[in-house]
């Protein structure tokens, strides 16, 4: 006869799982709120989804560090917490920019604000869990509704972008699930730190080694799917052009928070353990996704393609972080994140609110370089402040970026990494030239057309989120300090 | 006032942000009044500055990023102190005689962050905010260069912010490589230069880390072969722009390589004599020629400027008083000289538009004022004794004199080269008869042109007679310097290159 199972609820420690049940429950609230009257506005939407983002970042606040619920599937140390936390920002300066003066009908749905709720539950399950299944089941529950938000843009390529991207993702999945696998047949747990433990303790059988490193492999090959890193980052540009410019902006950080969550627990475990050529392996995707994804921005005609490559090559300094495995190297993951969030939003919307419903500069591109040339003549604040996004890309100081950067370097020339160091000062030195192409055709050039809609877009609220993200980029000095001890604090207690 | 620094740093920032709010008819007035200001507060520094003590004064210390070391921290010496005077007076006289009208209000605040950034970096001495600075001087000139230049003015000003920017990346490799190294060795995190100068590197470090900080600031001076973005630059710049390029721009790598490069890394730097006084006069002699061959007016000086940027790094590694003095000495005349004499070719394009020598002849008959300037200028970039130029040019040939005499004779021919082509300008536009009937109406120097020119002139004189109130803090500094780098350097031969005592008595005969 069977036992009956006997677990009492405070061993669940359900509190751990309380940000993504409200997320959850939000998003539910929003679909019934629909069910009951379909005329409301999309405003009470944004507003009804920042409030429940705010509850949800209560909620993580106020999680203890190291803890674990949920049959301790649920991890909640340091670095899950900031984690979470930087999502919720994230999606925070995202939703209002859905505000705009102009109507977009992905915006009518409620089951945008739905899904996105349901994604940002995905991402802090993610971030909060050293069990691979859960993991698993995060990154399909975000990247399915991620898919669905693309698609639902009105643009013939958003579909383009919305299948391409679902199967580069599917793909992405199939790998991690069989990574998955070959680590269950060695260790018979999907718990990262038995895994860890497991594999300490038979690191040195022979004929093992192989299946540690398919596994690696495979798992790699995953997450270099979705950090988009050379040479699994073809996906990226064509899926950020379809998707709208705010989604691409998203896109093109907070999936990736969630991603390097995952990524520190799995390849800081191989590294750990003594693996080196996981280690080597990132190192020479990052040089290499960095570096080709400069130059191939370089080429770019269009601004937002040109930003989806910066984005690529930004990953690809943020990767070499990752292989150095230090407190300091892991630190400047979400430093970076923290500060690349801000400007790339910031710089995305600046595309945003340029958006037309016609192409009108070009039959190919929304957003070619001529259409902002002489920005400076037709908006003069707009003007400085793009070029302000541009300056901190590119990493000139004081603005937000640079701290970023030399955490990085710092990070890297401290693990003696001094050559990587350079590479990325090298890099960056590519990178400067096509972000300075943008400043050049703003402030240097006439406008090609008349000048009448390039602002078409802007309302209040889009101006209140670029006004915060160019705050954030340009007084970034001043809050650094506080930054770097608390992240460094965090992370150094969940012991990374 | 104990923060004057500080002020002096932010005033001109402040000033620019406010003066988006005035009106663009009195932009050009607003600019002047706070330039104007800016220089007497920089002269109010020198009368405050204590020229007994060799040390940094005026500090200013606020920690802004503790845990990574970076602190906002500023201070100056007799080696900065005359640089940021120099600076603020080519940025006031440059505002007053610019004959730019377009966007002029765009021009005036740019010129006005453009003067924050180069104060920023001669008064920092934390590594980071030196580097911010440093950087974001490089923003304000690519728009000065890219908006009012000439023909290919988005080439220029785009090459120049990649080439120094790329040089100031290897270099900030390299700052955070000291700090690491100052870190593993103390347990604590410091950009702080004064900091940095107590770390006793093994040699192999220097060197590399010597490289490093070669390139950025090597980029910057412009050295051969890294000289290649400056004819460009200056070619394509409005006249202010060249002016502030070349008499401050240029200045903020030499110094670099007196505050950073020689104190810090002193056995690197006696090693890398020999290389680097080759490159110099490689890059004296030959910018020379160059400068000969050239057709355009605006050409010939920024290549003649090239030129005595050599003499100014030649003089760094002399690794003596005289030398290191006479380099600082040096930057100050050539950064008033070359300024004056860009401004002087920004007056006849603005009458001709055009900067070509075979346009013009006979000159001096038309504009007889506008011909002495140029004459007492040209002299001055010369080396004539008693003026400007020669003070400096005298003091680093004589101090490398004791590094290497053969060397020394090769650089002096600089005075020879440099004389044949200044002067050939000079005979080509000013004498003669008038060849081309659309000089013979020029208008001589107008008022404001002159109220720009006669204070350099001035300057240039009195400085050639009478040196000695700004040789005497910069040899006090040099002298802390060397007898410091004495006591640091590890190897023998590092010591017996670095020679303190010796210049003490020799310098005051030289003036």
């Amino acid at each position: 006869m069977l036992q009956p199972i006997n677990i009492s609820l405070e061993s669940l420690n359900l509190i751990t799982l309380a940000p993504m049940l409200i997320a959850i429950a939000g998003g539910l609230i929003i679909l019934v709120l629909n069910l009951i009257n379909e005329k409301l506005h999309k405003s009470l939407y944004v507003m009804l989804t920042l409030l429940i983002l705010f509850i949800d970042f209560g909620a993580v606040l106020g999680l203890n560090v190291n803890e674990r619920g949920f049959f301790d599937v649920m991890l909640i140390d340091g670095i899950s917490i900031i984690s979470q936390l930087m999502i919720i920002v994230g999606s925070m300066i995202f939703i209002p920019l859905a505000l705009t003066s102009k109507r977009f009908h992905e915006y009518s749905y409620p089951e945008f604000f739905a899904l996105f709720l349901f994604m940002i539950a995905g991402f802090q399950f993610m971030a909060a869990s050293d069990n691979l299944i859960l993991i698993f089941v995060g990154i399909e529950t975000a990247s399915l509704a991620l898919y669905t938000l693309i698609a639902l843009h009105n643009r013939s390529n958003s579909y383009e972008a919305a299948v391409k991207y679902f199967t580069m993702g599917a793909l992405a999945a199939a790998f991690y699930a069989m990574g998955s696998a070959v680590i269950y047949g060695l260790t018979g747990s999907v718990e990262l730190y038995k895994i860890s433990e497991i594999l300490a303790t038979r690191l040195n059988e022979t004929g093992l080694m192989i299946a540690i490193f398919g596994s690696s492999v495979l798992l790699l090959v995953a997450f270099a799917f979705k950090l988009s890193l050379f040479p699994f980052h073809t996906w990226a540009p064509d899926v950020y052009e379809g998707a709208s410019a705010p989604l691409a902006g998203y896109m093109s950080v907070v999936p990736k928070i969630a991603a390097f969550v995952v990524s520190v627990r799995i390849f800081g475990m191989y590294i750990d353990l003594g693996v080196e050529w996981v280690r080597i392996i990132i190192l020479v995707l990052a040089v290499v996704t960095m570096t080709l994804a400069n130059i191939m921005a370089l080429v770019q005609e269009d601004v937002k393609r040109m930003l989806a490559y910066s984005s690529i090559s930004h990953a690809g300094f943020i990767m070499a972080a990752l292989a150095l495995d230090t407190t300091e190297g892991t630190t400047s993951i979400f430093l970076y994140y923290a500060l690349f969030m801000f400007t790339n939003l910031g710089a995305f919307s600046m595309l945003w609110i340029s958006r037309h419903k016609n192409r009108r500069f070009n039959a190919r591109y929304d957003h070619p370089y001529e259409k902002f040339a002489g920005f400076i003549q037709i908006m003069p604040v707009g003007a400085v402040i793009m070029g302000l996004f541009m300056l901190s890309l590119a990493g000139v100081p004081p603005f937000s970026i640079f701290w970023g950067k030399i955490y990085v370097m710092q990070a890297a020339v401290n693990s003696g990494y001094i050559w990587l160091a350079v590479v990325m000062g090298l890099n960056s030195a590519i990178a400067a030239y096509y972000y300075l192409k943008l400043i050049v055709y703003m402030f240097l050039k006439d406008p090609v057309k008349n000048v009448d809609t390039i602002y078409y877009n802007l309302s209040k609220p889009l101006m209140a989120v670029i006004g915060l993200a160019t705050l954030a980029t340009i007084t970034a000095i001043f809050y650094v300090q506080p930054l770097i001890s608390y992240l460094y604090y965090m992370i150094s207690a969940s012991g990374y | 006032m104990d923060n004057i620094l500080s002020v002096l740093v932010f005033f001109p920032a402040i000033a620019g942000l406010l003066g988006f709010v005035v009106h663009k008819e009195s932009a050009r007035a607003y600019g002047i009044t706070v330039a104007a200001i800016e220089f007497l507060l920089s002269l109010w520094l020198w009368f405050s500055f204590d020229t007994a003590n060799a040390g940094m004064q005026f500090m200013e210390m606020i920690p802004l990023i503790p845990d990574f070391g970076v602190s906002y921290y500023l201070g100056v010496d007799g080696i900065s102190l005359f640089i940021i005077i120099m600076a603020t007076l080519m940025t006031l006289i440059g505002m007053m005689s610019m004959s730019t009208t377009h966007n002029i209000k765009n021009m005036i605040i740019t010129l006005l962050f453009l003067e924050m950034t180069m104060v920023g970096v001669f008064v920092s001495l934390d590594a980071i905010i030196f580097y911010l600075f440093w950087e974001l001087s490089l923003v304000p000139m690519l728009y000065i260069i890219g908006a009012w230049g000439g023909p290919l003015r988005v080439y220029a000003s785009v090459k120049f912010f990649l080439y120094t920017f790329a040089g100031s990346l290897i270099m900030l490799v390299g700052m955070l490589f000291v700090a690491y190294v100052y870190h593993n060795l103390t347990g604590v995190w410091s950009f702080a230069i004064t900091d940095w100068y107590a770390l006793v590197l093994p040699v192999d470090y220097q060197l590399w880390l010597f490289a490093a900080f070669f390139l950025g600031f090597a980029i910057k001076v412009p050295m051969f072969p890294f000289h290649t973005w400056l004819p460009y630059a200056h070619g394509q710049a409005p006249t202010i722009g060249s002016v502030i390029l070349a008499a401050v721009l240029l200045k903020m790598g030499t110094y670099g390589f007196v505050r950073f490069s020689l104190p810090m890394f002193p056995d690197a730097s006696v090693i890398a004599i020999t290389p680097i006084a080759v490159i110099s006069i490689i890059m004296i002699i030959y910018t020379a020629m160059v400068a000969y061959a050239q057709k355009d007016m605006k050409q010939v000086i920024a290549y003649s400027s090239v030129s005595h940027m050599g003499i100014i790094m030649l003089g760094i590694f002399a690794m003596n008083a005289e030398g290191i003095g006479g380099s600082v000495f040096q930057m100050l005349s050539h950064g008033i000289v070359s300024g004056a004499l860009f401004m002087l070719v920004g007056v006849i394009y603005d009458r001709r538009h055009t900067k070509m020598m075979d346009e013009f002849g006979g000159l001096a008959s038309v504009m007889p004022k506008y011909a002495v300037i140029f004459g007492i200028m040209l002299m001055a970039a010369v080396g004539l004794p008693l003026t400007i130029g020669f003070v400096g040019e005298f003091l680093v040939l004589l101090g490398f004199y004791q590094v290497s005499p053969i060397m020394t004779i090769l650089a002096g021919t600089s005075i020879i080269i440099g004389a044949v082509y200044m002067l050939t300008v000079y005979k080509k536009s000013f004498f003669g008869p008038i060849t081309n009937e659309a000089n013979r109406t020029l208008k001589d120097l107008d008022a404001k042109e002159t109220w720009s020119l006669v204070p350099l002139v001035l300057i240039v004189v009195w400085l050639g007679v009478y040196p000695k109130p700004v040789l005497g803090p910069i040899d006090n500094s040099v002298k802390a310097m060397l007898t410091f780098m004495d006591e640091k350097a590890i190897t023998q031969e590092a010591k017996d290159m670095i020679q303190v005592a010796r210049s003490v008595t020799k310098t005051g005969e030289v003036k």
